[in-house]
């Protein structure tokens, strides 16, 4: 029994004391990089790599520079700047210390492993949130925002995990559960004193009526969380088409007018994956455009089973043909293949003359939106972009003033309330007891509950954090 | 001076509906039982309303029942009417309700006692418990008689400290002018217990003779009643009526005007009441746009003419009291038998308890019913049952029980009050269980009948007619699965009847049972093949085939559930030593001492992040013991 005891205060002391060391900015984004160390030895540990100003003598939440230096080689590895963030009023509610450092990926990980060797723990994924979490520092689905945080591509994206963060989805979600308690505790009445006749019957058309219009309420919540997801994430966009009708001179140009934010790191990897370009605040994301540059058929290339599943994933095909040739079968199937999908077609090559039968154009594009132009002058660049904004925002960006859900695991969950309230409907169709269709009523709220952590499991728990990325 | 008056297993102190309970269920289980009331003639006295069972109480019933408790038994013997509610909705949540017979309940219930194996009763008022070493051992009287026993249940409901208030009269008191008892409730304190005042009230009650009830409505029994027990088979045939009537603005007007003499309002009454009970003036106050009121005028037997007044509970003025009564439509002339009254007494604060009723602070000593903070006689009736055979086991060395949340409405009910507390007295309401299609009246017998009989609370007999119930129904069950049904014209038009689609396509019975409007006597009617099932049967094959979705759902959360159920914590954790869990956490943690994570995640104040972090710790205790070995 006493032998019991002792371990397990030792891993009490171990779950407070441990410090833990991560790459705290995702490998291969941005210019900077950032490793970040948790626990009462952060300090300490970033000092014996520090060439500086001694970090144990200075004040809480100040950022100094300095070099990194292996001391075993006293070699520089790194310039960098270090923020000192001592607890409580930290991330994690521990000691935190970030280290700035702008190198390739080479240097950060050498910097990593230093901050190993001189006794840190490598985070396990999603640790730091763990801790603060933990910690009570976050509630659920704040902890699940700063995840979204870290993966923001661009400002727009910043803000809409900003507000998550100071729980406006919170709020709103507690509202939608209100409304779905005073509906479950009126039929809860309704049972609890079937004699008095202080309450009306909660009928099935009242209940209807109450469930449905939380039901709206969720949708919007889904549909503005797919506009999010493209603020966060860009929109996964797949150019198609058969050779040689412009699909490079449409990435270049598309590249060239918007600046792209391109994702290769040197000596990371060959193969450039996705690239960005920003239209109008709405990150483009342009998929497999490795694809187009070195075969220029992206169906050729990965083969048709393939490539309907990246058309599938796509939020945007952007599909090219040539106004300079006649409609081949290829191009039939290829409008085939998108029919159900978001797509705008572009016919391509207007400076040269018209040799494609256009009503036939239109009868294929049947309502995907048909744009003409002349890529290799850079004409209808602009078309398109206007296109794509009205596609996916209705002419207009509402990242200011909108709750987005930006976090798939709250999508997944507003899902399965809808999915429960469906289930109460059809049971309200089916004339089942309103005790019983109220039960699916609850279970809505809560799902609802989860997602702002009023229900917490031990599976969900497991599920959240195995979900984080490493470092955060 | 003391004198040595005898040794027991277990004395039960109070024989109100928790202590008859406890003394049966212990008796019953083989252990010597004393059991102590301050007054024989008021043995299960009802000194509220005349009635027994409605929403969840009346699945309480019958769960005491299956476990070999007496209340479903006395109830059905001596009722003056039963009612069927709720059968407008699904079955989980019918709900039996019987109108008793005051005195013939008692005296059915003191006879019960008195042939039963085992028990000793005794009129004695108990003034000190004998705790030596923080271990409960026995119980001195007033007459200076020592009782010594192995457990102590103290099931003593509103005495404890009791005072009745009406008006600005106010007395001490336990409920109808029974005496306090004080000197114990002093003695409680003495030992350390957290005791809390709460509040509860009656109405006046009045001749039935001078009401008109030409002017009320009537609220007659089923026509076929049925019954609480398992066991009842005969039904009492002549029931009386209840009557229905309406406060109205005059009523409304007469408390306004005298809402200052209201103990309730003139600060008096220090006692947290129910939310779910207010008085008149309550409800008036609380309500004041609503016109009317319901009040329902309840027979209190068939040999008396006292009508208690449902809905006017109140502790204003007897002259109030008489001028708002004879506001009200058929009560014009009525005259008071009793006056209502508000009484105010001690409960202890449950969290002091473990799941088994136990007391944690002194070993051997248990408490139940609304010295618990609960009220209804139901609630009492359940806590009785269970810290009976838990105290009996303690005695005898033998197996204990706790109920859990998809058990049974009393696991949910004593979860509820050793995890949560309740700062006001606790009724059971449907919507407190969460498994609540699980925990039907229907299939109690089910759910309990099974540990009932392993625990020694059920004949043999009982134990076989449940066996046979039980592969009655399966058999059943198996057999419409088979059943294949052909669409015909004679059968369409029996469709038509209860506005049910034709049938296109040969369909299996279970299929056809499965829609709303078609119930089990519809398919026996259909069905060539005749079967001569006993009514209990029948329903259980209906509701498990008809709401079979549901069920399997419910059961689905009952297994998540389980799982952090069955994470136990460790007796000798030491909360102080887990980093992270917060400071309010901490403090619940170490009160409650749950014994298991599920438990705990239900503390107040114990939130999500606590609860991970809690799991975490154990987690680690358990890897680090498996380790070591």
């Amino acid at each position: 029994m006493i032998n019991e005891d002792v371990e397990e205060k030792k891993w009490g002391e171990e779950m407070e004391k441990d410090t833990i060391a991560a790459i705290s900015t995702p490998l291969g984004e941005g210019a900077i990089a950032i490793v970040r160390l948790s626990g009462e030895e952060a300090v300490g540990i970033a000092n014996q790599l520090f060439y500086g100003k001694d970090l144990t003598q200075v004040d809480s939440h100040t950022i100094h520079y300095g070099k990194i230096i292996d001391p075993t080689t006293n070699q520089v590895i790194e310039e960098v700047m270090v923020s000192i963030l001592k607890a409580p009023k930290t991330f994690t509610r521990e000691d935190v210390v970030e280290i700035n450092c702008h190198g390739g990926l080479a240097s950060v990980n050498r910097l990593l492993e230093l901050t190993l060797q001189m006794g840190a723990r490598l985070a396990e994924p999603g640790e730091f949130t763990k801790r603060a979490f933990l910690n009570g520092r976050i509630d659920l689905s704040q902890a699940e925002a700063v995840m979204d945080l870290i993966r923001a591509k661009t400002d727009k994206a910043m803000d809409v995990a900003i507000k998550q963060l100071d729980g406006k989805l919170s709020k709103l979600i507690h509202k939608l559960r209100q409304e779905l308690i005073e509906t479950v505790a009126h039929v809860e009445v309704n049972i609890d004193y079937p004699e008095y006749d202080d309450v009306e019957e909660m009928s099935h058309e009242l209940m209807q009526t109450k469930t449905t219009h939380v039901q709206q309420e969720i949708e919007r919540l889904l549909q503005m969380a797919k506009q999010g997801k493209i603020l966060r994430e860009g929109i996964s966009t797949a150019i198609i088409g058969r050779p040689n009708v412009g699909k490079s001179s449409l990435l270049n140009a598309l590249v060239q007018e918007n600046k792209a934010i391109v994702t290769d790191i040197p000596g990371t990897t060959r193969d450039v994956i996705e690239e960005y370009v920003n239209i109008r605040g709405v990150p483009l994301r342009l998929v497999d455009t490795a694809g187009i540059r070195d075969t220029e058929d992206i169906v050729e290339k990965i083969g048709v089973e393939r490539s309907r599943q990246v058309l599938k994933e796509a939020d945007l095909i952007l599909l090219v043909i040539n106004q300079n040739e006649v409609l081949t079968e290829e191009d039939e199937q290829l409008f085939e293949l998108v029919r159900d999908l978001e797509t705008i077609v572009l016919v391509n090559k207007t400076d040269l003359p018209q040799k494609i039968d256009l009503d036939k154009v239109k009868q294929l594009a049947g309502n995907h939106p048909i744009i003409t132009t002349a890529l290799i002058e850079e004409k209808g660049i602009n078309q398109l972009e206007e296109a794509i904004a009205e596609t996916f925002f209705a002419g207009e960006i509402e990242a200011n003033d909108l709750t987005y859900v930006s976090n798939v695991r709250h999508i997944q969950l507003l899902k399965q309330a809808i999915a429960a309230l469906d289930e109460a409907m059809s049971a309200m169709q089916a004339g089942m007891p309103i005790d019983l269709v109220q039960i699916d009523v609850t279970r809505a709220w809560q799902l609802l509950g989860e997602i702002v952590g009023d229900t917490v499991q031990d599976s969900l728990i497991d599920q959240l954090f195995s979900q984080f990325c490493l470092g955060k | 001076m003391t004198y040595e008056a005898g040794n027991f297993d277990v004395i039960v102190i109070g024989a109100g509906h928790a202590g008859v309970e406890a003394a049966n269920a212990s008796a019953k289980r083989g252990a010597k039982t004393l059991m102590l009331t301050l007054n024989l003639d008021m043995i299960a006295f009802m000194p509220c309303n005349p009635s027994i069972g409605g929403p969840a109480k009346g699945v309480v019933v019958r769960e005491v029942d299956a476990l070999g408790g007496l209340m479903g038994k006395v109830i059905d013997k001596t009722y003056i009417q039963m009612r069927m509610l709720n059968t407008g909705k699904g079955p989980a949540v019918r709900a039996l309700r019987a109108q008793a017979d005051k005195p013939l309940y008692i005296q059915e219930m003191k006879q019960q006692l008195e042939n039963l194996e085992n028990l000793t009763i005794r009129q004695a008022m108990v003034e000190k418990l004998i705790v030596e070493d923080g271990v409960c051992k026995g119980v001195i009287t007033e007459t200076k008689a020592a009782f010594y026993a192995k457990t102590v249940i103290i099931t003593t409901g509103t005495f404890m400290r009791g005072r009745v208030i009406i008006g600005d009269l106010s007395y001490e008191s336990g409920p109808n002018n029974q005496r306090a008892s004080v000197k114990l409730s002093e003695n409680l304190e003495e030992l350390g217990f957290e005791l809390v005042r709460f509040k509860t009230g009656t109405p006046p009650r009045v001749n039935s003779h001078t009401i008109d009830y030409s002017k009320t409505e009537i609220q007659p029994g089923d026509e076929n009643p049925s019954h609480f027990s398992y066991e009842t088979v005969d039904a009492i045939v002549e029931q009386i009526p209840c009557w229905l009537t309406y406060t109205n603005e005059k009523t409304h007007q007469i408390i306004d005007d005298n809402l200052g003499l209201s103990a309730m309002y003139s600060g008096m009454i220090k006692g947290t009441g129910p939310r779910y009970c207010p008085s008149i003036e309550d409800k008036v106050v609380r309500f004041h746009d609503k016109p009317r009121h319901q009040i329902f005028l309840e027979p209190e037997g068939r040999n008396t003419e006292e009508i208690y007044v449902q809905g006017l509970s109140t502790s204003l003025p007897e002259f109030v009291q008489r001028e708002m009564l004879r506001s009200i439509p058929g009560l014009e002339e009525a005259e008071i038998m009793r006056s209502g009254y508000a009484i105010e007494y001690d409960a202890v604060v449950p969290t002091q308890l473990w799941p088994t009723l136990e007391v944690k602070k002194i070993e051997g000593l248990f408490t139940a019913g609304q010295i618990n903070g609960t009220s209804g006689y139901e609630e009492a009736a359940g806590q009785g049952l269970i810290a009976g055979i838990n105290a009996a086991a303690k005695a005898l060395n033998a197996e204990n029980l706790i109920l859990d949340r998809s058990q049974a409405y009393i696991g949910v009910l004593i979860d509820d009050l050793v995890t949560k507390g309740t700062n006001e007295p606790y009724r059971l309401l449907t919507s407190r269980a969460e498994y609540r299609l699980l925990l039907r009246h229907d299939n109690a017998d089910m759910r309990l009948t099974e540990i009932g009989h392993r625990l020694g609370l059920i004949s043999e007999q009982r134990y076989s007619n449940f066996v046979e119930k039980q592969e009655q129904v399966e058999i059943e069950k198996k057999r419409l699965a088979k059943q294949t049904i052909k669409p015909s014209d004679q059968l369409n038009q029996l469709m038509e009847t209860i506005n049910a689609t034709p049938l296109k396509e040969p369909t299996k019975a279970v299929d056809l049972l499965k829609r709303p409007e078609v119930n089990y006597a519809f398919i026996e009617k259909i069905l060539e093949e005749t079967t001569d099932l006993p009514n209990d049967v029948k329903e259980q094959v209906e509701i498990q085939i008809k709401y079979q979705g549901y069920i399997e759902k419910s059961n689905q959360q009952v297994e998540k559930m389980k799982k952090m159920e069955n994470k136990l914590i460790p007796d000798n954790i030491d909360y102080d030593a887990i980093g992270g869990i917060a400071t309010e956490a901490k403090h619940k943690l170490k009160k409650v001492r749950p014994l298991s994570v599920g438990q705990a995640s239900r503390i107040s104040g114990v939130n999500p992040a606590d609860v991970s972090i809690l799991l975490v710790y154990i987690e680690q205790g358990n890897i680090a013991r498996v380790n070591q070995s």
